[in-house]
């Protein structure tokens, strides 16, 4: 079901490369910024839940998860939880598949699965299977492979994969495969990596990798890598840190890492940083933010950059944490 | 976020008499917020009022003109875009309005699913009369990003659930026009052939297609596009693409070019796998290329082609021997 993770020996994480500021990412990610103009907190309410998942699992991966309180994060999360069993993104807002994830790996994380009604969860995700086997994201019925990556993620934490009907789930996302081996939002939806992330980690949650032509699509992923060695999402598009998670994952999972230049990806990510400041950006010099802190510490872990945990590639949290959950 | 208008100075919402008989909401962020966040005045009191009529439901024109107010604020609050739709359901309105509404809002924010979404709800429900308004609205948003990826799928949508394809094909073509290396155009272009029911068919169009391409990769032959495109009119028929002479054709033009060849030597390297017989003029085009130094003679054409990727391109040098490791062997 799960890959032991790819070891590359002739990698070796020189101080040319830079040093990732653990403290300063830290610290960023516990500071508040209390300046009342700031249109990115202000941005940010409605998917706190999101955005807990992206401090906290970012804060375990650099090993300083002890320093928050998990009954407070806890307390909070349950109240953002609905009737129908769904997630909001906050206290007060409507639930959402995209946050009931969220909500469940920070669980996860904590090790307080336990804590959930997981009939009530799981009976609200499955609620959200289409006839066609897509996934909407709430009542609203918006459908994107996005959605059926996390019903599926979900699903397979919870132990509830059988709530849904996996074989429809399978042949939807295999209907969003195009001919250069890659994924889109919706059948002949344009191939992005962010997307095809949802659905080679659907496919390896599911035990269905089978439907992907590894080797085509591994060099489109390959493909990705531009000269100054950050990836980009489509062909001709600009690099951005993101990518080193949905790129890299997607090329770990289908076991096509190798062909990728692991050192010019590290030192692309670790140029992102702020090491004033804390946080990382999408690419060198722009504005940090959680999301871009997040995707660039775990691509660092799956690059295996010394004095990170490691992370899942299919279920991104901790691998600590899905061994728990799996084998604990 | 700041439109370039002037706008008049913001009254708040305690000050407005058609909002005095409403107590406002606080936000309940419990004790210690877990990841604080701190918040401009204006947008407090906004949502403040707001969770005051989403708490009571209530679906009235000045509710709507709320939720308006909101979504300028933040335009990613999922709930209270919910809550637009129930109170545009619940007051039967003028749907052409919203589409208004929705386009002034994604000047500043069309990177945002809501808005995507909102506006697919509200195109269904005005239905096949609106694909023309929906075809107009995407290309206005193209003419600022050709490759904006919520407006292709919404694109799409519109054209498989609504119709409008008589000048779509004519629309790729001019999308390519102006930038050739657009791949969301590339990828429309497909969709078109693909799925149009006013053209022939991927195989009926295969010709004039495969003239096309060849012609955009001669003009770049370092855009990655075209390349995966000419596979892609093959699909399923890998032996023809293997046998049309334009394939093997564009590829040689390249390659005698020597310039960007990248690409050219990756068609030529897959199309050997796949059972090629090089004529002689590939092996004198791909000597030329070869890189000048110690390494061994590889008679086989298959290995040169490798050596010389492994060379040209050596952020992928992993796979390039990869590709070389896998070559049928020379017979």
């Amino acid at each position: 079901m799960r890959q032991e993770q790819i070891k590359n020996p002739t990698l070796h994480f020189s101080r040319d490369m830079g040093e990732i500021v653990t403290e300063k990412h830290v610290q960023y990610i516990f500071s508040v910024e209390k300046r009342k103009d700031d249109f990115i907190s202000v941005a940010m309410e409605y998917l706190r839940m999101n955005g807990a998942y992206w401090g906290l699992t970012t804060l375990d991966l650099l090993g300083k998860l002890d320093a928050v309180d998990a009954d407070e994060v806890v307390s909070w999360i349950m109240k953002c939880q609905h009737e129908s069993g769904g997630f909001g993104g906050n206290i007060g807002h409507d639930p959402h598949i995209l946050y009931t994830l969220s909500a469940v790996q920070v669980f996860a994380l904590f090790n307080k699965l336990n804590v959930l009604d997981v009939e009530k969860v799981t009976n609200y995700i499955a609620g959200l299977q289409n006839e066609d086997g897509s996934f909407s994201g709430d009542e609203w019925g918006e459908v994107d492979t996005r959605f059926s990556y996390i019903a599926i993620c979900c699903l397979s934490i919870l132990h509830h994969l059988n709530k849904i009907n996996v074989e429809k789930a399978v042949s939807y996302i295999v209907s969003c495969k195009n001919l250069d081996g890659g994924f889109g939002c919706t059948p002949g939806g344009e191939s992005h990596a962010g997307q095809i992330f949802c659905c080679v980690g659907a496919l390896a949650i599911t035990g269905s990798l089978h439907h992907i032509d590894k080797d085509l699509l591994g060099w489109w992923l390959c493909e990705r890598q531009v000269k100054a060695g950050g990836l980009n999402g489509r062909p001709e598009k600009l690099p951005d840190v993101c990518y080193s998670w949905w790129v890299l994952s997607s090329l770990i999972m289908i076991d096509r890492v190798h062909w990728i230049s692991k050192e010019k990806l590290v030192k692309f990510i670790l140029d992102c940083q702020d090491t004033e400041n804390g946080g990382i950006s999408d690419r060198p010099d722009d504005a940090v933010d959680v999301y871009h802190t997040f995707f660039g510490v775990a691509g660092l872990s799956l690059l295996e950059y010394p004095g990170l945990k490691a992370i899942d590639p299919a279920y991104a949290l901790p691998v600590d944490v899905i061994n728990r959950i799996f084998f604990g | 976020m700041e439109s370039d208008e002037v706008k008049p100075p913001r009254v708040p919402l305690s000050q407005r008499p058609e909002w005095s008989d409403v107590t406002p909401v606080p936000q309940d962020d419990g004790p210690s917020p877990v990841v604080p966040i701190a918040y401009k005045e204006e947008f407090v009191e906004t949502m403040d009022y707001f969770r005051a009529v989403y708490l009571a439901d209530e679906r009235s024109a000045r509710a709507l003109r709320l939720t308006a107010e909101v979504i300028n604020l933040n335009a990613g609050n999922y709930t209270v875009w919910h809550f637009r739709r129930s109170i545009l359901d619940a007051l039967d309105a003028d749907l052409n309005d919203e589409l208004d509404f929705i386009e002034n809002i994604a000047r500043s924010n069309s990177k945002n699913y809501q808005i995507w979404h909102h506006r697919r709800w509200v195109a269904e429900k005005l239905g096949t009369d609106s694909a023309r308004k929906e075809l107009a609205f995407t290309k206005k948003i193209f003419s600022i990003d050709a490759k904006h990826y919520h407006a292709w799928s919404h694109r799409q949508w519109v054209l498989l659930a609504l119709g409008g394809w008589e000048d779509e094909l004519g629309y790729c073509q001019q999308l390519l026009e102006e930038d050739v290396f657009n791949n969301s155009a590339w990828n429309q272009r497909f969709f078109v052939i693909t799925k149009s029911p006013l053209l022939g068919g991927l195989e009926a169009m295969r010709e004039s297609e495969v003239s096309y391409t060849v012609e955009a990769i001669l003009t770049y032959p370092e855009n990655e596009s075209p390349w995966r495109y000419l596979r892609g009119l093959y699909k399923g028929d890998t032996q023809s693409w293997v046998n049309d002479p334009q394939v093997s054709s564009v590829c040689l033009k390249v390659l005698n070019a020597t310039n960007n060849c990248m690409f050219a030597l990756s068609t030529l390297l897959d199309l050997l796998c796949h059972g090629l017989l090089p004529s002689q003029e590939f092996n004198d085009a791909v000597d030329a290329l070869k890189p000048s130094g110690p390494d061994q003679p590889d008679s086989d054409l298959g290995k040169k082609v490798c050596s010389i990727l492994e060379h040209i391109d050596p952020i992928r040098a992993n796979y390039w021997k990869w590709r070389k490791s896998k070559l049928p062997s020379a017979t």
